[in-house]
């Protein structure tokens, strides 16, 4: 079986990340980068459906610049086969990136794409859908799984997708409660925290990484119109959170709940 | 020098902080109380591959360079010193044979280190040989093709759970240095028993024993290099070991310096965050600053190494100012935490702890100046 899986580069969400002065975007200087973390959850769900089918190639892509190979030897080193590096000058929207992917998927004829549900810089949570819609594939979002992630089926690294019978049967993350869908192959799925725990790139792994081919594509070449759709006027910090306040009593704490927060 | 690293080498390091985060330290504190052997963690490090990195890729290794393994030992002390020394200790046991050993004793002894988690114990200090190596009393004696091991070891790492021992013995007393002969004893043969595992002040989820051999046999087959071999091998063991040594004080050395950043950011005093102080800013910019020469003397050591030079000098720069900085450092974070900073509910106490052993083993402060001044001074 042969998955595709889409990383993306994004800025390390646990560092203080500033907007420019004008709005025009954030402060990139001295920004950490790492891979988004729904696209290595994504990786690993790949990894374990190749580990539990004893075979099949996997292989990652991204939309980016060259800075985007540290994150693609991520995957690699996680245990991907080899990566496909889609360049463009600047920067997509989700649609360009579900564009270019999906020229991507028509050449490369996977059996199954898994992509992060969203990626955590912008969250637009676009991609998967718009993909699955271009090259009019069934899709399952927000992949999730019933047992926990302290689990035995998660310490074993047990998938949480189950492939049978040509279908994905994938669990899915809704409102209230998992929502159970069998979607015909090929298929998109995007995968939601809750799937499973990525594992460590080991240091074999790295060192075979380096080793492992990342192909590059021109945006170009693939003769689709990637002109963002979508349009960032500007950028604002949200507002600076104001102290509270302390109530001597749950009385007033409830008239206030009630009368000023109407909450209640 | 090239000060860039590699994406392979970003790589390897964020691998080691990732694993010193969310593996080792949320147990330091538990196993530093208990003094127990940190088995899980260790066998999860392995598995990643953090273990005998520097291994030729012939024997099972990874064939990192010393640079490299420099870069992952400094996140892993941030994690926790001892669990790191652990960690480590099966390159100071190994390296004896990758110096002297021949093809088939590295084939027969080193690698099966590589294929399996095992334990490899370095067997060199006695009750009565810290500082004065040559003056050990253990004693080799030939009796046909194998060698009767008598005498007793003393803070071996790991000693407690090692399947394998790196021995060093003499063969003649009276030659001093020339008779001093290393030699691999394998398994736990009758007549080695090791001791309780010792009550240290820190790095106490190491493993620390004694050992005592009597009249352990030994293969001739296992003796590394000739007779009377054994202190140069030792001596070059130590200036392999130095940067690692080195690269441990600045590791936990740079817990301390982020922990009094985080805390002084935080704790408010006379009306204001004490980081707002010129006296704790002075602190933790030479904290910082003398941090970072450890780290670059570090690297320069390990350099060294890997460009097949002799270190000793530098290694011993790096063992020494590495050391005595992080224990300067790891004070410093002690009072920036005050009150807070003398108390185990606080990370910096084990830190102070920790560190204090790094001016200690593998050739104390005062032994790495007699051999700084000793290489400057030799015609």
């Amino acid at each position: 079986m042969k998955i595709l899986c889409a990383v993306k580069r994004v800025e390390d969400p646990d560092q203080k990340i500033k907007v420019k002065p004008d709005g025009s975007g954030i402060v990139l200087e001295g920004m950490n980068y790492k891979p988004n973390p729904y696209d290595e959850i994504a990786v690993e769900e790949a990894l374990r459906l190749k580990e539990k089918q004893g075979g099949g190639e996997i292989v990652v892509v991204s939309v980016g610049d060259d800075s985007f190979v540290t994150e693609m030897r991520h995957a690699l080193a996680m245990g991907a086969d080899r990566g496909i590096l889609v360049k463009v000058s600047s920067p997509t929207d989700s649609d360009g990136a579900a564009r270019l992917l999906a020229k991507v998927v028509e050449k490369e004829q996977p059996d199954l794409v898994i992509v992060g549900r969203q990626a955590v810089d912008d969250d637009q949570a676009q991609t998967g859908q718009l993909l699955a819609e271009y090259l009019g594939w069934g899709q399952a979002t927000f992949a999730a799984k019933v047992e926990s992630l302290e689990s035995a089926e998660e310490k074993s690294k047990t998938p949480g997708l189950q492939i049978e019978g040509g279908k994905v049967k994938v669990i899915r993350e809704v409102d209230g409660g998992l929502e159970f869908v069998d979607v015909e192959l090929p298929a998109v799925v995007t995968t939601e925290l809750r799937l499973n725990l990525p594992r460590y790139a080991s240091l074999p792994g790295i060192m075979k990484a380096k080793r492992k081919t990342i192909e590059e594509l021109d945006a170009a070449s693939l003769g689709v119109d990637i002109t963002p759709k979508v349009k960032v006027r500007s950028l604002s910090s949200p507002p600076a959170r104001k102290g509270g306040i302390k109530v001597p009593d749950v009385a007033t704490l409830i008239d206030k709940l009630k009368n000023e927060a109407k909450v209640i | 020098m090239d000060f860039q690293l590699s994406t392979e080498q970003i790589a390897l390091r964020d691998t080691a902080r990732k694993f010193a985060r969310e593996e080792m330290a949320p147990v330091a504190k538990a196993y530093d109380q208990t003094g127990e052997f940190p088995l899980d963690v260790i066998a999860k490090g392995f598995e990643l591959g953090l273990m005998n990195m520097t291994l030729p890729v012939e024997l099972g290794g990874l064939g990192l360079s010393h640079f490299e393994q420099a870069l992952v030992v400094e996140e892993l002390a941030g994690g926790c010193a001892g669990i790191s020394t652990s960690m480590i200790a099966n390159d100071l046991a190994l390296l004896p044979i990758l110096i002297g050993g021949s093809p088939e004793q590295k084939e027969r002894l080193v690698k099966p280190f590589s294929e399996k988690l095992r334990f490899a114990s370095f067997g060199l200090t006695e009750p009565g040989a810290g500082s004065d190596v040559a003056g050990l009393a253990t004693t080799a004696v030939r009796d046909g093709d194998h060698y009767v091991l008598n005498g007793s070891k003393m803070w071996i790492t790991n000693g407690g759970h090692a399947d394998q021992f790196t021995i060093f013995a003499t063969v003649d007393k009276k030659a001093g240095r020339k008779g001093i002969t290393c030699f691999v004893v394998e398994g736990r043969p009758e007549g080695l028993t090791s001791g309780h595992h010792e009550d240290k002040l820190g790095q106490r989820a190491s493993n620390t024993v004694s050992l005592t051999l009597e009249n352990v046999r030994v293969p001739v087959a296992n003796r590394i290099g000739e007779e009377g071999q054994g202190w140069q091998i030792a001596m070059a063991t130590l200036d392999n070991s130095r940067p690692l040594t080195a690269m441990l004080a600045v590791g936990i050395g740079q817990a301390a310096l982020e922990h009094s950043i985080a805390y002084a950011k935080e704790r408010k005093q006379f009306g204001q965050p004490i980081a707002a102080f010129q006296g704790i800013q002075f602190m933790i910019a030479d904290m910082a600053t003398e941090l970072h020469a450890a780290r670059l003397l570090s690297y320069e050591a390990a350099a060294q190494l890997d460009a097949g030079q002799r270190n000793t000098l530098v290694s011993s720069y790096a063992k020494r100012f590495a050391a005595d900085t992080a224990m300067k450092v790891c004070t410093d974070a002690v009072q920036i935490f005050g009150g807070y900073g003398y108390s185990k509910e606080y990370p910096v106490e084990k830190l102070f702890r920790d560190v204090k052993l790094i001016q200690i083993y593998e050739g104390t402060s005062q032994i790495q100046r007699l051999v700084i001044a000793r290489e400057l001074l030799k015609a």
